[in-house]
């Protein structure tokens, strides 16, 4: 019990709480370091973050339920994000989606690799519409050696499998 | 003309505090603090500034609502930016923070709020860590936290990100998920600005981003200037977000009353090559579509101009289709999304979006009748005007609108039955 309340992540907890006038409003916030330390949202992290905030289980877990970013069961080590709205989709986003679940092995249903290094989900627009096609690593639409995840596609229109490959190969070759 | 919103195309690396005071950083706040609050309200009022968010209500008189005879107020900064197709709050918190965080502040002043929250979309993971940056930045330099530039005002700005969910970008279901409880609407009234409705039941100011980076120009230009750019009853300028079937995607920074056509050639470079333009959604996902013709080309961009071409323009979110695009996909592709979107809290949005979607997928799929695009068209005609948000208003238009406008693509797949590749 009390693993995230724990001094590695005391300072930040601190922090969060010390924003809001009640405990209650630190939930989404405790939530994502929750996540940080189990890889998801898993029946731990929910105990934890409603004692933490004085609330009720099942009132965490229907936060946890209701948005989409936090994981209610376990992921790859990479969690990429492809967006496949509108506006990626007119410019290759479904495609991309679907190279990467096929490169990967996977499928709609069968999300997250055998060796549990990577998950992927399809996801509602990420705010990065002129870059389309576009994904996101955990979070990030970048790294400082790929730099951006951007416009993921040759000059014909079609995917560029190399720069995705490129992607996936640095992902693995990290530790 | 200078950039008023994404100054570092002017000016780079705005986004460090240092270049930011340099080029007027911090003066709107420091004219403001030297004013009586309510006349800071009567200069925002003069200045004709609109919410950018999408509805287009007057700022100031949005902040005239607070009543002042309440001790805890807040200001809470809608940094949500979820709509399909808009990535304008995004460059802006990338690359002009500082400006953000002065006009927050400056809002907070002017109705003597207790602090500013930031609810920032959670895909913006990298966003909030440069506000937070700049934050801090501005809070060891005196413009934030304490004894503001030594005023004896003080205010906090805190970032809170969201976790995936469009409807906290409605302003109530935000304030819910800002308190810990779920991203869904409330009943009005009470509104945000009334005892009751805003953050923690205290009256509250909720802006977009974008509308209050206006702010510290206005204040340190005055209203009279601000109100000489764009058009009579939209001043300014607007961030136009290009997205889709064009040569070049982007953010574009025109004064209000600039044509399609000046933004769609002159800026974004026309369709791709070999094709023609075909449709727009002005407005994002939630915005009435159009045919893209030279009445709509020439057609200005304010709020009201665009009415005599049957849609709004909104958060100005462009999202452009070319002949290549069959629209009965667009429309199941945007009801994909506002299915998905739909918070579950009220009837009409719930089943409405469920439904249409699964008729949509028999109609993609070449199983359905003439009948079923009948029947769509009903069932979000019978959605509109009866949900808690506007939500479910925005789900009915995607149907309505397409039929209305391109009723050719949707009897192609009924006639052919048989699926039509978009």
């Amino acid at each position: 019990m009390a693993v995230i309340g724990n001094k590695k992540y005391q300072e930040r907890i601190e922090t969060h709480f010390g924003k809001y006038p009640d405990k209650r409003s630190a939930v989404m916030p405790l939530l994502y370091i929750a996540q940080e330390e189990y890889g998801w949202v898993n029946d731990e992290a929910i105990q934890e973050v409603a004692q933490l905030c004085e609330m009720d289980a099942t009132q965490v877990r229907s936060i946890a339920g209701f948005y989409t970013m936090y994981r209610e069961r376990p992921k790859g080590k990479y969690w990429l994000h492809v967006c496949t709205d509108l506006a990626c989709a007119l410019e290759g986003g479904d495609e991309l989606y679907e190279k990467l679940l096929h490169d990967l092995g996977l499928d709609h249903h069968n999300d997250t690799t055998g060796d549990e290094m990577f998950t992927v989900e399809h996801v509602m627009c990420l705010g990065a519409c002129d870059r389309a096609p576009m994904l996101q690593c955990n979070f990030h639409f970048s790294d400082p050696e790929n730099g951006e995840y951007r416009n993921l596609r040759t000059a014909d229109g079609k995917i560029d499998s190399e720069r995705v490959g490129k992607l996936l190969d640095y992902w693995r070759s990290k530790k | 003309m200078k950039h008023i919103l994404l100054r570092e195309l002017d000016t780079p690396n705005i986004h460090k505090l240092d270049v930011y005071v340099k080029n007027q950083g911090y003066e709107g706040l420091k004219k403001a603090l030297s004013m009586k609050p309510a006349e800071v309200i009567e200069e925002v009022k003069a200045s004709g500034l609109r919410g950018r968010g999408g509805a287009g209500f007057p700022t100031g008189v949005k902040w005239s609502f607070i009543p002042q005879s309440e001790p805890v107020k807040y200001v809470v900064v809608n940094a949500d930016e979820s709509e399909t197709g808009t990535f304008k709050d995004r460059q802006i918190m990338e690359n002009n923070p500082h400006q953000l965080v002065e006009g927050a502040l400056i809002c907070a002043y002017a109705i003597q709020a207790k602090a500013v929250y930031i609810y920032i979309r959670g895909e913006y993971w990298d966003v909030a860590e440069k506000l937070e940056t700049a934050i801090q930045e501005a809070k060891k330099a005196g413009y934030e936290g304490d004894n503001i530039m030594g005023s004896g005002f003080s205010c906090p700005v805190y970032v809170h990100l969201g976790a995936g969910a469009y409807i906290c970008g409605e302003e109530s279901a935000l304030l819910n998920s800002l308190e810990g409880k779920l991203g869904q609407p409330r009943v009005r009234p009470p509104f945000p600005a009334q005892k009751g409705g805003g953050l923690y039941g205290e009256p509250t100011v909720v802006n977009n981003v974008e509308t209050l980076t206006n702010v510290p120009w206005i204040m340190v230009n005055g209203a009279a200037e601000y109100k000489k750019i764009g058009t009579e009853q939209s001043a300014g300028t607007k961030i136009f977000c290009v997205s889709g079937n064009v040569q070049k995607p982007g953010n574009y920074e025109l004064p209000f009353g600039a044509t399609f056509r000046e933004l769609l050639y002159d800026y974004a470079g026309g369709p791709k090559e070999g094709r023609t333009f075909k449709a727009l959604l002005p407005s994002g996902g939630s915005g009435p579509i159009v045919p893209l013709n030279d009445k709509t080309l020439d057609t200005k961009m304010s709020y009201e101009d665009t009415g005599a071409i049957g849609t709004i323009i909104g958060s100005a979110s462009l999202i452009v289709m070319d002949d290549t695009v069959d629209i009965t996909w667009v429309a199941s592709k945007v009801t994909k999304f506002f299915s998905h979107e739909s918070c579950g809290k009220c009837t009409p949005c719930r089943e409405g979006t469920y439904w249409l979607d699964k008729v949509l997928d028999r109609i993609m799929a070449g199983n359905a009748t003439e009948k079923d695009i009948e029947r769509i068209d009903d069932v979000a005609k019978n959605m509109q005007g009866i949900t808690l948000c506007a939500l479910g208003e925005f789900a009915a238009n995607p149907i309505i609108h397409t039929v209305k406008h391109f009723k050719a693509d949707f009897l192609q797949h009924v006639n052919a039955q048989k699926p039509v590749k978009a």
